[in-house]
């Protein structure tokens, strides 16, 4: 197990160098000067430009930069933004709200997703089974924006069930309204999921077996069928956290979060590579932790799988 | 001297493979062709089908349906007007007619969606197939590529992408930029999956009757491990046509004069509140065909499923 | 997501329907109220994150700047028509438009009790326009003696003469000079802010209306909280007990927020809200002009667009564009159609320039011309505008293709940049292939800074390449002025040259959209966009 453990933390250094180095080569390929973006439609003199370029490396080959990156990161610092903020403080300030907010909506997307797939798998191709899949038709057919924005407009303008933003701090309740939209993207997902390997494990002999033996519901849904049920789920729980942590680019902006996906959109299009990277690298890491909780957990919920040689 | 413990017949005394594999030639059954005996007794199969026929046929032929340009002839005069003679869905906010519209954007959507779920399709099957299935390094090394391409943020490759072929922009770059980071994913829960099924007896059976590794990969281990990629694959169909959406919308998408649901979705958006309808009909035009997707996609997993088929 | 993306550069405060000239801008000085308000009053407005320390010269967009302002008192301030008022200065006097003399109020003090004299105001502007130190705003420093962008070199045409005086020798006469001083590069800063320049960025110390609540009273990326300075004697004492800025990087949160009672003071309603807001918030909305002016821009170098048959061609693709209708329809009203190159709140401005019919939509006559110019040399191809598509251009550029395809029989379409940088590095290259989405927001109010800068030989923002020697020498002309009616007489004649060769194509004025919320009023908005703050009480 240890052992195993080693492996998998050793795996992450290539990983490591492998995104570094394709992140910062992106950022680099992405046209437009970003120096020039910083005054808009003035122009700044000539000579300011080139010293702010020669500030930031800009100057530089590419693999010049990017070492300069990698030798800064060993010694602890991460570089500064744009506006003279240093990175590991926009990262240590950024990444707390984001994983509070990923993790309740990965909390109710799992508990709704996981409830609905599994009574739609029990009862397919009747009544909620049929309610379920149309409404997920129309949570996925409507883009995030307009699920967001009629959110914010019913329950917090009209309603005045939430705040319409989230407030400075982002404690939990403010959170809860962008949580459940954000949730409702991967919901469908997570129905359709649950409800096919639900379907497929209550034909599996064991089950069968289960009912024969004159077990009552109760106990063969959640501990014979829902179980073993789990894998596909939680793998593409363990991927949705992912998208959470960087991609809720536009909840995030709808709801004024001042999160990761909000920090991270406005660095790509202003081309600052340190930001992006230091991003990109502290979630690649933490991406790397998840799936190998995820590669655990797959042995609990089967023992017959094993990792561990 | 033979040990004691199992005793295991040579392959030459008992040639029980051999058998295995005559029966096979000998019977012209196989899952697949099982599979159509199945879907087409099942009246889902034909709606569904007919759905996606008719789909198919608006994507070719949009002409049959509609003769009103849809990017022609648009008048501000008629912004978000209603419904009137031969313009039976109204106009969009610059004044286009939106029946037009939606019909001649199915072949791009369309096309989209279906390039970029076979791509990631592609793609996750052949990793997650054999990062599951053979597991030790070859899992690691093709487990962690995934990983890198799934922590680049999907709007900084298209950004990029779409920028450095922005001399080639069509449906074909548009789908790589989506697809080519979307298929962790699928990758990952097909994994799962087969890293499950792989401990079934029927494998262990078929490994000691001397199988070939990738015979059972493919025979055996895939097809009862594709139903949750199917689950994802049908809905990701959606998230593909509304992600070109979005790629416009930045910037990097089909140029604007290129008709595609996503983009009108995107269009209607500022007139969310006072003319909701523009925007309903293309996501109404994208939710049904999802929908044909999803249900054909429910036939061919049961179908593919012997115990499915058993039960009934 | 939407970025206010019009001439970032842009924060001067003010309107200017009175030009300031020498020696006029000594009187008005409006009494202080000095009765900071109740300190429990504050106001919640929208900002964006300040993308630079908060550095005066070094704050070159809106969201630093708004903070800016309220924290700084400069010499003089505009009042809400736009007139300049003296803040810091008791007097600014010139008798030739090149030699200014500044005298300032004695016994000002920042917050931290360094006293404000002549040399905050030297050693800042040295600070500002030294080339080593890179400060965003420096070239408003260029007409000051000794300035230099290609080596170190100090403002020597700044003199400090005693504790409240000092002496401005410019390069060459500027007229409306003393009319640019209310900008926040002319700002002064404390001795103290140059032992850790950095240090004092992000927790500035000032001597305007406001000041930061506390040591960290910034936290980055979510607001800012200011509380009124009691120390302050200028005319814009607060009236309410401070200011909390917070950072919206959508402009629709911010309005959800003005709805759901959390904002108090929005000055920007988002694009996608001009259908709802007038009936959101009732007489609480606020729709005026603003200083700020939109084009596209079509370099003379793209075929068929140069020479005689270009002029033609310009003239025709602007009488096809129907400015009434795409201001009604696609931007609510919320834009005011162009008839001229500045804006209808600057002193000077006027509707009735010769020539300016070539802004009015005649599609018979855009027609004509299109002809005459095909029988020059036929046209080919497709009429093309880029625009970046995170500032939310879609939306007209495609209406006013559609028009040019409507009226012109071309083809014509939008090519968008997925950024701004993109656009501009390709502008700036000259490697752009079509016309291209411009506008300007100016930074002090006055014509020339609608015209110097855009489109004089050389200038920096001329991304067109337009070069016109007689428009040059009226603008040359104009500067050197002493007498305002004179100077504004020379920058109309200068539009009318450009009414002819359409350097780039006028479009519309942008308005101030804004709203405040029931818990406060009088709120009044500045030409800039940018609300009299210091102004607004709050029940």
């Amino acid at each position: 197990m240890t052992g195993y453990i080693f492996r998998r933390v050793l795996q992450a250094i290539p990983v490591f160098f492998g995104t570094t180095f394709l992140i910062y080569f992106m950022v680099f390929a992405m046209p437009g000067d970003p120096v020039l973006a910083l005054f808009g439609d003035k122009t700044p003199s000539p000579a300011v430009i080139e010293q702010l370029r020669q500030q930031y490396h800009l100057d530089q080959p590419f693999i010049v930069q990017y070492f300069i990156y990698i030798g800064g990161i060993f010694r602890g610092d991460l570089g500064v933004s744009f506006s003279g903020q240093p990175v590991a403080d926009i990262l240590a300030r950024t990444f707390p709200v984001t994983i509070r907010l990923a993790i309740l909506a990965l909390l109710f997307e799992t508990v709704a997703g996981i409830l609905v797939g599994l009574i739609s798998g029990l009862r397919k191709g009747k009544l909620f089974d049929a309610s379920a899949l149309t409404i997920s038709l129309i949570l996925i057919s409507l883009p995030i924006f307009v699920i967001a924005f009629v959110a914010q407009f019913v329950f917090g303008v009209q309603l005045g069930w939430a705040r319409t933003t989230v407030g400075p701090g982002a404690p939990i309740q403010d959170l809860v309204l962008p949580a459940l939209v954000l949730a409702s993207i991967s919901f469908a997902q997570i129905v359709r999921l649950t409800r096919s390997s639900v379907i497929e494990t209550s034909g599996l002999d064991f089950v069968r077996t289960a009912y024969s033996k004159g077990l009552s519901r109760k106990r063969i849904i959640p501990v014979h069928i829902l179980r073993n049920s789990l894998i596909p789920v939680i793998t593409y729980l363990a991927t949705d956290f992912g998208v959470l942590l960087v991609g809720a680019t536009v909840t995030e902006g709808i709801f004024n979060v001042p999160g990761v996906g909000n920090t991270l959109y406005q660095a790509i299009i202003r081309g600052e590579g340190p930001t992006v990277v230091s991003f990109v690298t502290v979630m690649v890491l933490l991406y790397l932790v998840v799936n190998l909780v995820v590669d655990l957990l797959y042995g609990l919920l089967d023992p017959r799988i094993r990792f561990v040689k | 001297m033979r040990s004691a413990g199992h005793f295991v017949a040579p392959l030459e005394e008992t040639p029980i493979a051999a058998i295995d594999d005559v029966k096979v030639a000998e019977k012209p059954s196989n899952l697949w062709i099982d599979a159509w005996r199945d879907a087409r007794r099942r009246p889902i199969f034909w709606i569904s089908g007919g759905l996606i026929l008719l789909v198919l046929v608006v994507a070719l032929f949009p002409w049959i349906f509609t003769q009103t340009p849809p990017n022609d002839q648009c008048f501000l005069s008629n912004s978000n007007g209603g419904p009137d003679s031969g313009h039976p869905l109204g106009y969009t906010k610059l004044g286009c007619d939106v029946y037009s519209r939606i019909i001649n954007g199915t072949s791009t959507s369309l096309s989209v969606g279906l390039l970029v779920i076979v791509l990631t399709t592609v793609l996750g099957v052949f990793f997650g197939a054999f990062a599951g299935f053979y597991g030790g390094w070859v899992d690691a090394t093709l487990s962690r590529l995934g990983d890198i391409f799934f922590s680049i943020p999907y709007i900084l490759a298209a950004v990029v992408i779409m920028s450095v072929l922005s001399q080639y922009r069509s449906i074909w770059t548009i789908s790589l930029a989506i697809g080519l980071f979307a298929w962790p994913s699928t990758a990952r829960v097909l994994r799962a999956e087969i890293l499950r099924v792989k401990q079934a007896d029927y494998i262990t059976a078929s490994e000691a009757l001397g199988v070939s590794k990738l015979k059972i990969l493919f025979r055996h281990v895939l097809p009862n491990s594709i139903a949750p990629v199917i689950a994802i694959t049908t809905i990701s169909l959606a998230g593909a046509i509304v992600a070109e959406a979005t790629l416009s919308f930045l910037g990097v998408g089909l140029g604007s004069d290129v008709m595609s649901w996503g983009n009108d979705i995107n269009r209607a958006q500022s007139d969310l509140r006072t003319n909701p309808m523009t925007l309903i009909y293309p996501s109404a035009a994208l939710s049904i065909t999802v929908f044909s997707f999803i249900l054909l996609g429910e036939v061919v997993r049961d179908a593919l499923d012997p115990k499915a088929r058993a039960l009934r | 997501m939407k970025i206010r993306r019009i001439g970032i550069g842009a924060i001067a405060l003010a309107a200017a329907s009175a030009l300031v000239l020498s020696g006029c801008a000594t009187g008005g000085d409006t009494p202080s109220t000095s009765s900071s308000g109740d300190s429990s009053a504050i106001v919640s407005t929208n900002g964006s994150e300040p993308q630079n320390p908060l550095i005066p010269t070094n704050t070159t967009e809106t969201g630093g700047g708004k903070i800016v302002d309220a924290l700084f008192a400069g010499l003089v301030y505009y009042d809400e028509k736009g007139a300049p008022v003296n803040d810091v200065a008791e007097s600014i006097e010139s008798t030739d438009a090149q030699n200014y003399t500044v005298k300032i109020k004695s016994g000002l003090k920042f917050t931290n009790g360094d006293p404000v004299d002549a040399a905050s105001f030297v050693d800042a502007w040295q600070y500002g326009a030294l080339l080593s130190n890179a400060q965003g705003s420096s070239y408003f420093f260029a007409d000051i003696e000794g300035y230099s962008d290609s080596a170190d070199s100090p403002l020597t045409g700044l003199v400090v003469v005693d504790d409240t005086t000092f002496t401005i020798k410019l390069s060459t006469p500027q007229s409306d000079f003393p009319l640019r001083l209310g900008y926040s590069a002319f700002y002064p800063l404390p001795k103290s802010a140059y032992a850790d320049m950095k240090a004092f960025g992000e927790n500035p110390i000032g001597n305007g209306p406001y000041k930061f609540a506390s040591d960290t009273a910034w936290q980055h990326n979510v607001q800012v909280d200011l509380v009124a300075n009691p120390d302050y004697t200028g005319g814009r004492a607060a009236k309410n007990g401070g200011l909390k800025i917070v950072f919206y990087a959508n402009q629709d949160a911010a309005y959800s927020d003005l709805l759901g009672g959390n904002l108090d003071v929005l000055d920007a309603i988002p694009d996608s809200q001009f259908a709802n807001y007038k009936t959101d918030l009732g007489d609480r909305a606020v729709n005026q002009p603003a200083a700020i002016f939109q084009s596209f821009t079509i370099p003379n170098r793209l075929a068929h667009l140069g020479g005689k048959e270009g002029q033609l061609r310009r003239a025709a693709i602007s009488m096809a564009i129907d400015r009434e209708e795409i201001t009604k329809v696609i931007f609510e009203g919320t834009r005011t159609p162009a008839s001229d190159f500045t804006s209808p709140v600057i002193d000077g401005w006027t509707d009735s320039l010769k020539g300016a019919d070539v802004l009015k939509f005649d599609p018979d006559e855009a027609k004509k011309l299109w002809a005459e110019a095909d029988k020059i040399s036929p046209w080919e191809g497709s009429f093309q505008i880029g625009y970046n598509s995170d500032g939310g251009h879609a939306g007209w550029v495609d209406a006013v293709t559609q028009g040019l395809k409507n009226n012109l029989g071309i083809d014509a379409t939008g090519a968008p940049y997925p950024t701004f940088k993109e656009l501009l590095t390709d502008e700036d290259n000259r490697t752009i292939q079509t016309a291209f989405r411009s506008g300007w927001q100016a930074d002090y109010p006055g014509l020339f800074n609608f015209l110097s800068p855009l489109y004089q030989t050389g200038a920096g923002s001329n991304y067109g390449d337009y070069s016109n020697p007689d428009f040059d020498a009226l603008l040359k002309k104009g500067a050197s002025e002493t007498d305002a009616d004179a100077a504004n007489k020379d920058y109309e004649a200068a539009q009318e040259i450009l009414l002819t060769d359409l350097p780039v194509i006028p479009l519309w004025y942008s308005n101030v959209v804004g709203g405040h919320s029931e818990q406060v009023s009088n709120v009044k908005f500045g030409w800039n966009s940018v609300p009299l703050y210091y102004e607004v009480t709050k029940k």
